[in-house]
This record gives structure tokens, C-alpha cells and sequence, in this order.
């Protein structure tokens, strides 16, 4: 619950941030340093969540497991989830931004990358390790600074839901791998 | 000549006065037909009078319409767990699926006022709505393969809302289930817990207890009929500490003194049952209601009703005595003394109604029979200052369409998942109230039973 208000408070603020700098382009924050900081936020609250909520306390400590089902399995909202939940959230309060975790190995398929850029910047980030990929793309007859991210495995959680998972393409994740990525999408003015 | 011009002139602004006036007369009337540009669907039409419960402006059309659909509808398809969710769409990604369907809008899918295009859910629904998003789910389930697209959602399988019961895992979960379940789960009501936890109640001024015939409070001036006083004596009030006075002796604006009411109205009843009416405002007993029109009466239903109740107006007291709000009578002889269509007419004769007398005779468990309100008015577990409570859900509508919804809240209670998905298939069955077995099924189990397998040896060879 913290987590997710801390997500979502700090992208407000951050996109906050953003509108009242687009009025400004002179000294406006480029769209770049935008979705850094974004990720910055968004990874540092990921991370969190999956070592020491969900990795302490379904596998470590073993006191409650996390589900895809969570309610009907009364568990832990998998991080996966929690990630969507938050933009979901964001997206109902109208940020002026969106984002999204894909992947070259999705459990659902509809997180397999959809767009050129999409699928550019996932093969990219699996490619080059520690590096991101920023790129422009035009959805919907809007223009966007798209950029994506290289999500992590950063727990055994991670490695162990997808490896056994039935739905999943892949099965031989090890850690700090490259598991997806982050894509975050910022309109661009004209 | 320029007489005859004027004269012209005058039957104009007269005619015109006259129509003015006739359509502000109608503009202002409960009865709008006039105005109607075509039939409302079966989930509106007892509101349809009130144009203003959905175009609160005239101006915005989608957007407007949205805001309403959200207003009413918003709260349960956030309980449903909505797969398709607004924000869903609003990802940029998603832009070139807004542009086949725009899933931004609920009026996409569901138009009103076309009762040609409403189909058997009481909602107009495309028929392409899953395959514009989903056309190469065969890649992923190859069992999909050659399925007709317009069957996703017809076919018993999946719903684009809520798929509580029919969702992958929660199948696999209930595989071979027999069709009657050896233990039945129905919930039993406690109205003392409830009483203790519900806030509204006036707990200090009406503690809990049992009270005897005489104990009763009703002023010694007033000639009690001593017929009432039984009533009360044998109700769920009287056994828990409810007293005459708590009804009857009340302070209407909560300023002025109490003062003893001979015939208190439903109001009375909201002092303390606040979410029973809640939810009987949100059902098509008393949305009409909630809308500000007159009560809701069977002689407004699209659904075939008995002659004689036809011009009754529906209020709590039209399901609940007022005296001893017989459960056993508002679970039955209530529904029965108005719904007159085929599949209620089937209850007497049915296999639930048979279980539901002999456990009245006590020859079997409570919880084993089953009645109209089991189905339609289920129980459910809340959580109620910190306890759990059961409460009855007083919207008969709420999992009523599309009718999966009542799998998990109702049929699984007594029945396995592949049982009831099959007899909730089968409108034949439904309409002889579940006398016989299900001619239909649905291959949803089957189906994710072969996958499971299939993945099984494929692990086996892999290994």
C-alpha cells in the first residue's frame, strides 16, 4: 500500500513537474531527463518491493505467498502487478505520460512488444546490458519520446515464478538477467 | 388582405404557444415518452423517464454518457475485477486498437435506445469486440483454432468484464468436480452479530436481547392489535432487541421531539438498514426510486407478472411484512406473488424448492434448500467492524447478467464449477428452474485440462 502511494505520489509530482515545465520550453526538463527520473522512481520502488516484501516474506520467511490471484488466494500482489496497478492508477488521474513492463518473454502475451520501437528497444537492452534505448514514435496521431529500460532480475522470486510458470516462453532465467523492460512514453509538442 | 395576413400570423403564435406549451408540459411530466427516441434497454427502462440520470448535460455526448454509465457501474466493475479497464486503453499503445473499437467508451459496445440491436444480455454488443485484440490467440492456444469469433463471449467461456469464475487457474482449480457437492456451504445469517456491528445501529438505546410478548413498548393509551403483536413477538426484531418504540416512536427530522407514528414508511427502516437499501436503490426494484420517480410497480416490467399484483408499488414492506418481516415468506411467496414467467412458475415443481420444504420440515440440514432469494438475494461474508458479518445482498441484479456472475456468489455454494457453467448455458434448463440435467456444455474445462496435459509431457520429454 505505501509503495503504491509512493509510486504514484512521486510520478504525480513528477508530472507535475513536467506540465509546468512545457509551458516553459526555454527552460523546460527535456523529455529524456523526464523519463529517467521517472524510471529512477519507478525501478527504486520495484526493486523494493520484490526483495523485501515479496522475496522476505514468500520465500525467505515463508509467511505468505504471492499469487497472480492474490484475492482469491488471499497472498501478495506479484510485482508484476503492483507495477501495472500503479499505472493504471496514474493513467485514471490523467498523467500526461504512460508506461508499461514488457517483454521478449512475456507470461501474458499481451506484454510482448507491439510497437517497432517496442520491439527495437527490448532486443537493445537484452543486447546491451546496462544500456537504455530512447527512440520517437508516432501512436494515435501523437507524436512520443519513447524510451525503455532494462528490468532486472533483482530476487530469486523473479527468476523462480517465471522459470516454472506454465505460461511463460522461457525457462532458464538466472539472476541479474535482463527479464523485460520498462517503457515509458512522454508526448511530444509539435 | 392585411387582415387576412395578420389573422395568419396569429394562428401561427398561437399554434405555436400551443405546441410550446405542450412539449414544456410533457418536458416537466414523469411520463417523457414523447421525447424517447427509441425503447431503453431491459437493465434501464424503468428509468427512462428520467432522461437526466444518463444525459446530465446536453452537451459532451460521449464523455457525458461515460461519466453516468461510471457513476452506477463503476463500483462493481472494480468488484469484478474488470479485465478491460479504461486505463487499459489509454495507453498509447493500445491507439490502434481504440481505432476499431473505442473500449475508451462504454457507449461503444453499448448503445441504448435500440431495442433491434439489444441482445440476450439486455446490452447491444458488436460482434467482433474480442477478436480485433485477440485474433492470433491460436498461436497460444492452439485448442482455439477454427473457433468461431463471435463465440468468446456467447459460448460460456469468457466475458470481457468479469471472469471471476472463468478464469484459466480458477478452472484448473475445479476440475472434476462432482455436480452436487457433498458439503454445501450456505452461509448462515446471525441478525444479533449483525445488529452489534452495524453503525447505525441504536445499540445503546436498544440493547441485545430476547424480549417476551409482553415486554413489548408501544404506548398504554394505544389500543394494540394483538394480531401485530404476535407478528412482532415471532420476528427476528423482537428476538434481538428491537423494540416497537425503535420504529415507531421517532423523530423524523432528528431536531424536533420524538413522536409516536402509527404507520411509519420505508424511511424507517433505512435509520438502521442502510446498505439493504443501498442496495435495493441500485436494483430495478428501487432504481426508479433512486432516480426520483414514482415506486417501481410489476405493471412496468418487461417480464410477464401476475395479473393481480400488477399495480402493487414495490417498497421493503412489499417483500417484508411490516411486522414480522417473515425471511421465509420475502424468500419465496414474495417473488412468487408477482413473477409470473416461466422459469419462476417452474420453482414449485423444482428439485431447489423440494430441498427447500423439507428443510423447513426439518428433515434435512439447514442450508440445503434452496429458494428464490438463495439465488437471486445471495448471502456474503463482509467484514463489519472488525468482525465477519453475513449480509444479503438486496440488489437482485447484481449477478444476475451476464448470468456467470452467479457461479462463484451462488451455484458453487452446492455445485461443481463444470456443473454450473453447463446448466447456466442451458436456457432451457433455467427456464424449467433447473429440473433435469444440462443438455449443454461448455468445453472451457476440457480444453484447459488437455493444456495442462499437453504441457505436462512436454516437460517429461524436456526433462
Amino acid at each position: 500500500m505505501h509503495y503504491s502511494k509512493l509510486l504514484v505520489s512521486g510520478l504525480a509530482a513528477l508530472s507535475i513537474l513536467l506540465s509546468a515545465c512545457e509551458g516553459k520550453k526555454s527552460t523546460g526538463i527535456e523529455p529524456k531527463d523526464m523519463a529517467d527520473a521517472l524510471h529512477l522512481v519507478m525501478e527504486s520502488d520495484r526493486t523494493v518491493y520484490t526483495r523485501k516484501i515479496i522475496n522476505r516474506l514468500s520465500l525467505d520467511e515463508q509467511i505468505i505467498k504471492a499469487s497472480e490471484h492474490w484475492k482469491d488466494d488471499k497472498a501478495l500482489v506479484l510485482p508484476a502487478q503492483m507495477f501495472r496497478y500503479g499505472a493504471e492508477m496514474a493513467a485514471e488521474k490523467g498523467a500526461n505520460f504512460s508506461y508499461s513492463l514488457l517483454s521478449l518473454w512475456p507470461i501474458n502475451k499481451q506484454n510482448k512488444p507491439k510497437t517497432e520501437i517496442e520491439s527495437i528497444g527490448l532486443k537493445f537492452i537484452v543486447d546491451n546490458p546496462g544500456e537504455n534505448y530512447y527512440g520517437e514514435e508516432e501512436l494515435g496521431g501523437t507524436k512520443y519520446f519513447t524510451a525503455v529500460y532494462p528490468d532486472i532480475a533483482v530476487a530469486t522470486a523473479c527468476i523462480k515464478c517465471h522459470n516454472k510458470h506454465k505460461n511463460s516462453p522461457r525457462s532458464d532465467f538466472n539472476m541479474k538477467d535482463v527479464m523485460g523492460g520498462v517503457v515509458i512514453r512522454i508526448p511530444l509538442k509539435d | 388582405m392585411k387582415l387576412k395576413g395578420s389573422i395568419k400570423w396569429i394562428i401561427w403564435l398561437v399554434f405555436t404557444l400551443l405546441v410550446a406549451s405542450y412539449l414544456g408540459y410533457r418536458m416537466y411530466d414523469e411520463d417523457k415518452t414523447l421525447f424517447l427516441p427509441g425503447k431503453t434497454s431491459h437493465g434501464h427502462h424503468q428509468i427512462e423517464m428520467a432522461c437526466a440520470a444518463c444525459h446530465t448535460d446536453k452537451f459532451g455526448g460521449k464523455k457525458v454518457l461515460q461519466a453516468a454509465c461510471m457513476k452506477c457501474h463503476g463500483e462493481e466493475l472494480k468488484l469484478a475485477d474488470d479485465n478491460h479497464p479504461r486505463s487499459k486503453f489509454t495507453d498509447p499503445r493500445n491507439a490502434d486498437r481504440i481505432k476499431k473499437i473505442d473500449a475508451l467508451y462504454c457507449v461503444t459496445c453499448h448503445v441504448e435506445h435500440k431495442p433491434e440491436l439489444t441482445g440476450v444480455m439486455g446490452v447491444t454488443m458488436p460482434q467482433d469486440f474480442c477478436v480485433n485484440c485477440h485474433y492470433d490467440i491460436a498461436k497460444d492456444r492452439p485448442s482455439h483454432k477454427d473457433l468461431p469469433f463471435t463465440g468468446c463471449a456467447s459460448a460460456g467461456c469468457h466475458n470481457y468484464h468479469d471472469n471471476r469464475a472463468l478464469y484459466e487457474d480458477f478452472l484448473l482449480k475445479h476440475l472434476h468436480e462432482k455436480d452436487v457437492l457433498s458439503e454445501k456451504k450456505l452461509l448462515q445469517r446471525n441478525l444479533k452479530l449483525r445488529l452489534q456491528t452495524m453503525p447505525s445501529y441504536p445499540l445503546k438505546e436498544y440493547p441485545l436481547r430476547s424480549f417476551t410478548r409482553h415486554e413489548q413498548d408501544a404506548p398504554p393509551t394505544l389500543s394494540t392489535d394483538g394480531k401485530l403483536l404476535d407478528e412482532w413477538y415471532q420476528s427476528a426484531h423482537a428476538q434481538s432487541g428491537v423494540n416497537c418504540s425503535a420504529c415507531h416512536n421517532i423523530d423524523i427530522d432528528g431536531k424536533s421531539k420524538k413522536k409516536w407514528l402509527e404507520k411509519p414508511d420505508q424511511k424507517i427502516c433505512v435509520n438502521c438498514h442502510k446498505q439493504e437499501n443501498e442496495d435495493f436503490l441500485n436494483s430495478m426494484h428501487g432504481m426508479r426510486l433512486a432516480q426520483g420517480l414514482s415506486p417501481m410497480s410489476p405493471a412496468m416490467s418487461v417480464l410477464k407478472m401476475d395479473n393481480d399484483s400488477k399495480h402493487q408499488q414495490l417498497s421493503c414492506f412489499s417483500c417484508h411484512s411490516t411486522h414480522r418481516f417473515d425471511t421465509k415468506y420475502a424468500a419465496i411467496n414474495a417473488c412468487l406473488n408477482c413473477h409470473a414467467d416461466q422459469h419462476s412458475q417452474a420453482y414449485k415443481h423444482s428439485l431447489h424448492n423440494k430441498y427447500w420444504r423439507m428443510e423447513q420440515q426439518g428433515e434435512i440440514k439447514e442450508g440445503n434448500g434452496v429458494s428464490c432469494a438463495t439465488c437471486h438475494f445471495p448471502r456474503h461474508e463482509q467484514k463489519q467492524n472488525g468482525k465477519h458479518v453475513i449480509r444479503v445482498m438486496h440488489n437482485q441484479n447484481d449477478n444476475l447478467r451476464p448470468n456467470e456472475k452467479m457461479i462463484r456468489s451462488v451455484c458453487m455454494n452446492c455445485h461443481g464449477l463444470g456443473f454450473s457453467i453447463d446448466a447456466l448455458a442451458d436456457r432451457a434448463l433455467i427456464d424449467k428452474n433447473f429440473t433435469g440435467l444440462p443438455a449443454k456444455h461448455i468445453k472451457s474445462l476440457d480444453m484447459i485440462e488437455r493444456r495442462v496435459e499437453i504441457q505436462r509431457i512436454k516437460g517429461n520429454k524436456k526433462e
